[in-house]
């Protein structure tokens, strides 16, 4: 199975590169410093992070720090998977 | 509030209002109409060889500051004015409008658009996007848009707010799709409108005058194709700010020196500043005023009365918002240069 970095990866340079200028996107490029993603763009980014991994995008937690490089994606995911993963124990 | 009217020269003589945030936007009214007036016929006559202009009145400032400016310039007879309202339109803003028109002379015209929009799809294709977030909506229900984010650093997103008939608010984050289909929906009320200004100076051999201010002008606030369409734009140099003044110095109904802007667009109440921009327009104005100067965060923040980590994301804003008008500014690309035709927006996307 594709790690979160991967799958994320492969969505923006599909989506927003158009399948070019994948060798610009490393793990920590800024996507906003290099223009990748616009607003739209991030809006459409936190469409897919939910759908894929089946998390809730808080409105507070829509910040740079959260969404703004594939290692901030990655992160963010994890760390809100573990709470919702906590969640779902406590409620058991 | 501190801010909306400049100081302001008349005849070379001050006129003290509330200037204490606004101070740096000063501005000569008598000087400044004698400017935009004297380019405005060079313009229009010299280089467009058109013999007069249409000006749409939203019965808000820029609107009303372009046709007194347009009437001094042309006289009123050489000005259409039209009043395009539709059935989500206030009121009071059409009476507005149809006030100034009266005011300075210019022959008006009256067309209700609600049935161009009905035919094209503008609202059954709005309320198919507002039902899949909120699937109570109604025909009777309102609706508009807020932006939220940019004050507070984060990502922009849109909350979509319906009230329904019995006065209940419902506030949702709308998804990246149906946001889209709004936007570009309510976009039709711009353009339908942009339409018919054309059709009135095609067939009266004028010019389009376009209405935006310095700001929306620079942010990208105006639809591409609708209202960012127009062959003049005389005021798109002016800040908010100094075009109130302006509207002061014309003698505009206090009305309309004393409101607040609005969208006019969606059917609830919406201000510029919940639509677009991270602070109202006051603010705004002395933003990018600080921003294109290099002023540092801090010096901006005490200028605007917020805090400075506030200002450093408003300068943020500022510059994703100007790089994401570029698009909207720049006209048709070509693949490659016309020798003959000169493409002004050849180094826009560059």
């Amino acid at each position: 199975m594709q790690t979160i970095k991967a799958q994320v990866k492969a969505f923006v340079i599909d989506n927003f590169l158009m399948g070019r200028r994948a060798g610009d996107l490393a793990d920590d490029t800024s996507f906003l410093e290099r223009s990748i993603l616009d607003s739209t763009g991030f809006l459409e980014l936190i469409a897919f992070l939910e759908e894929r991994f089946g998390i809730q995008v808080a409105d507070e937690e829509m910040i740079p720090a959260n969404l703004d490089s594939l290692n901030a994606i990655d992160a963010y995911v994890k760390r809100k998977a573990a709470v919702e993963a906590c969640l779902g124990d406590t409620r058991k | 509030m501190s801010g909306r009217h400049p100081e302001i020269i008349v005849a070379g003589e001050k006129r003290s209002v509330d200037t204490r945030a606004s101070a740096p936007l000063h501005i000569d009214c008598e000087r400044e109409v004698r400017r935009i007036t004297a380019r405005l016929v060079e313009q229009v006559v010299d280089e467009f060889r058109r013999r007069g202009v249409v000006i749409a009145l939203s019965g808000g400032v820029d609107s009303s500051v372009c046709a007194a400016l347009a009437c001094k310039t042309f006289g009123p007879t050489r000005v259409l004015a039209l009043l395009l309202p539709e059935k989500e339109s206030s009121p009071q803003n059409t009476d507005l409008g149809r006030e100034v028109a009266g005011q300075f002379g210019i022959p008006c015209i009256v067309q209700d658009i609600t049935p161009v929009l009905e035919a094209i799809g503008c609202y059954a294709l709005r309320d198919q996007a507002i039902r899949a977030v909120f699937h109570e909506y109604g025909d009777d229900w309102k609706n508009k848009v807020v932006i939220s984010g940019g004050l507070e650093g984060r990502v922009h997103f849109f909350k979509l707010v319906v009230q329904a008939p019995d006065g209940r608010i419902l506030e949702r984050r709308i998804p990246h799709r149906e946001y889209l289909q709004i936007v570009a929906a309510q976009n039709f009320k711009q353009r339908a409108r942009k339409t018919i200004e054309y059709f009135h100076a095609d067939r009266l051999h004028y010019a389009v005058l376009g209405t935006p201010n310095r700001l929306e002008y620079d942010q990208g606030f105006f639809v591409k194709n609708g209202d960012g369409s127009a062959d003049v734009k005389p005021i798109a140099h002016l800040y908010k700010t100094q075009i109130y003044a302006l509207a002061r110095y014309l003698g505009l109904p206090e009305e309309i020196c004393a409101s607040t802007p609005t969208t006019d667009t969606y059917s609830l109440p919406q201000g510029q500043d919940e639509f677009y921009f991270a602070l109202p327009y006051d603010k705004m104005d002395l933003a990018l005023w600080a921003h294109d100067r290099d002023l540092a965060p801090a010096q901006a923040a005490a200028l605007m009365g917020i805090s400075e980590r506030q200002a450093a994301f408003v300068y943020n804003d500022i510059r994703a918002k100007r790089k994401a008008a570029r698009y909207l500014h720049a006209g048709p690309l070509l693949i490659e240069d016309h020798d003959q035709i000169p493409n002004p927006s050849a180094s826009a996307l560059s």
